[in-house]
């Protein structure tokens, strides 16, 4: 009996991973897009997913989302498992998808409104609560505009606004700053970062971008083939490969991965399918 | 696209001060409030939509004015067709009300994938709306664009000189009977957008539906001078029983309209759980 209270205070008090997958698989077909995948991510820290196009890493994003099925016991959102407990994963979850998934006929205020409705914002604090929402993200000037006329860094904002309306702990971003220039990226980045400190809120992110992982990300993943190749925070993985070639000069996060994952990349990065959805992301953003 | 380069953002006092509210979750809806909660949330995008382009609505009363201007008005003359003894361009009129709210529901399909491929539908899938009332919210939000569109035909019907009525019990009759069937037709076509999974396959199988579902229905003629097996098939056609309550309600011909109600709300009950059913497909 004590024991057990014993065990249930431990439980209590030991921090929840954010997201935790154990031999995360999902199979499209023929074709395993992510071949067990181990990943935990601590609360209050910006995780980035890297890899190429095609190693997994939007299908690892969309069983964490609740979007794929997987049984039981594989991923865990704050201790909530996906295949159970979905309604309570979403309602921690702000998610913005890869591509530019504002409605382009409706203002940034309603686009905001629509998910303060969906996460059942009360009425009477809906107007403020979307307001406080498109400030964060510097919209306030254009909040009555129709979202088509905005520039691709104003809708990714947007859609930001859009995730952090409901409080979410964790946020997740696929790609965020897909087909930007870089002053956007920048501008995105920036967001993302005022509002985590703001908040404290554990963020998620998968990008192709070595450079911005290094710079924004607590700690990385990469991706390849499925599986993560290696972990750590981008420091100590460029350190790593110092001290493997011996080497006093530090390589770049894009070094560390090309040698994590060896030749061969550039044959395996994506499908024709994976190519023509990124392509018409960067093309729509302009 | 570029951008002005946005102002670095500062953890000034006034910025802390006003996320108050991004900092606490919303209390969750208790479960039956739910439903209606995602079902407003979802018309009130299509009516905001609309606000901003009034175009569609323009654009989708011209079909309905030829069907009366010129159809309706020429066999009236012809008095080819039965309509127990008012003027034909009167018996068109609830069918045509049906056949345009029928045009806009069988669009939801192509509209939902669309919303697929632009991760739309994805960011709407990953909030607390279980998948039944993301399709009941889009079904009834069909439904709203329908009404409006039945207005729309109504104005015309009457600037032609038919006698509708003005009963407003019956006016919501109509409405009722409107927004069900438009359910039932947006969910038709959801289900075969979550079978198909494709626009270009959606958009043949939609034109091959709509016309046999419309000829075959009594919008142009009684069900009494069909051939045996056509008849057959308006006895399976959920339009044939909205236009049958339509001209009931609006135009005090016999008609069976608790048949008519009850046949349209299974039809929407069963479209939506066919839909929702078919709707982790797309999400795939």
């Amino acid at each position: 009996m004590t024991n057990d209270r014993q065990r249930q205070e431990k439980a209590d008090t030991a921090p929840v991973d954010a997201v935790a997958c154990t031999g995360l698989a999902y199979t499209f077909g023929e074709t395993r897009a992510v071949h067990g995948l181990d990943l935990s991510v601590a609360e209050g820290e910006v995780f980035g997913l890297l890899g190429p196009n095609g190693a997994g890493k939007t299908t690892a994003i969309r069983c964490i989302t609740t979007l794929l099925p997987v049984p039981a016991g594989m991923v865990g959102v704050f201790g909530h498992d996906t295949a159970g407990d979905r309604m309570a994963v979403r309602r921690l979850l702000g998610y913005v998808p890869q591509q530019l998934s504002a409605d382009a006929g409706l203002t940034g205020r309603e686009n905001v409104a629509l998910f303060a409705r969906v996460f059942d914002v009360p009425r009477r604090e809906r107007g403020a609560r979307v307001g406080q929402a498109l400030a964060a993200v510097d919209l306030t000037d254009a909040a009555d505009r129709l979202a088509g006329t905005y520039s691709g860094g104003m809708v990714r904002r947007l859609e930001l606004a859009q995730a952090l309306v409901s409080a979410p702990r964790l946020l997740i971003l696929d790609e965020p700053t897909i087909g930007l220039d870089p002053i956007a990226r920048t501008g995105v980045w920036e967001h993302i970062n005022a509002v985590r400190a703001a908040t404290g809120m554990t963020v998620l992110v998968t990008t192709h971008y070595m450079d911005e992982a290094d710079q924004y990300c607590d700690r990385v993943g990469l991706m390849h083939r499925g599986r993560i190749r290696a972990l750590g925070t981008p420091a100590e993985l460029r350190r790593g490969l110092a001290e493997r070639r011996g080497t006093d000069t530090l390589p770049s996060l894009e070094d560390v991965f090309r040698d994590v994952a060896g030749s061969g990349l550039d044959d395996t990065s994506g499908d024709f399918r994976d190519v023509r959805s990124t392509r018409r992301t960067a093309h729509r953003v302009g | 696209m570029s951008e002005a380069p946005a102002a670095p953002p500062t953890a000034s006092a006034d910025r802390a001060d006003g996320i108050d509210l991004l900092l606490r979750p919303p209390r969750p809806r208790a479960g039956w409030r739910l439903l209606p909660a995602r079902v407003v949330a979802m018309c009130a995008v299509e009516l905001q939509k609309l606000r901003h382009d009034r175009t569609e609505l323009y654009t989708r009363a011209v079909q309905p004015a030829l069907w009366l201007l010129i159809f309706g008005q020429t066999f009236s003359r012809i008095r080819a067709i039965p309509t127990g003894g008012i003027p034909y361009v009167d018996y068109l009129a609830p069918g045509i009300i049906a056949q345009s709210a029928m045009f806009i529901a069988i669009f939801y399909g192509i509209q939902i994938i669309w919303e697929r491929d632009a991760g739309i539908l994805n960011k709407l899938l990953v909030t607390p709306t279980p998948r039944s009332a993301v399709i009941t919210g889009k079904a009834f939000a069909a439904g709203v664009k329908a009404l409006i569109q039945a207005v729309v035909v109504i104005v015309i019907a009457t600037l032609l000189g038919v006698a509708l009525t003005w009963n407003p019990l019956k006016l919501l009759g109509v409405a009722a009977i409107v927004v069900l069937a438009s359910a039932f037709f947006s969910c038709l076509s959801m289900t075969i957008a979550g079978v198909v999974l494709s626009r270009d396959r959606l958009m043949g199988i939609g034109q091959a539906i709509t016309m046999p579902l419309f000829f075959g229905s009594n919008a142009l003629y009684p069900v009494s001078i069909m051939p045996g097996w056509l008849r057959a098939v308006s006895r399976f056609n959920p339009l044939s029983y909205q236009v049958d309550a339509l001209r009931g309600l609006l135009l005090g011909t016999h008609a069976h309209i608790a048949l008519d109600l009850g046949v349209l709300v299974v039809a929407a009950a069963l479209g939506i759980a066919a839909a929702s059913s078919v709707l982790g497909r797309l999400a795939r």
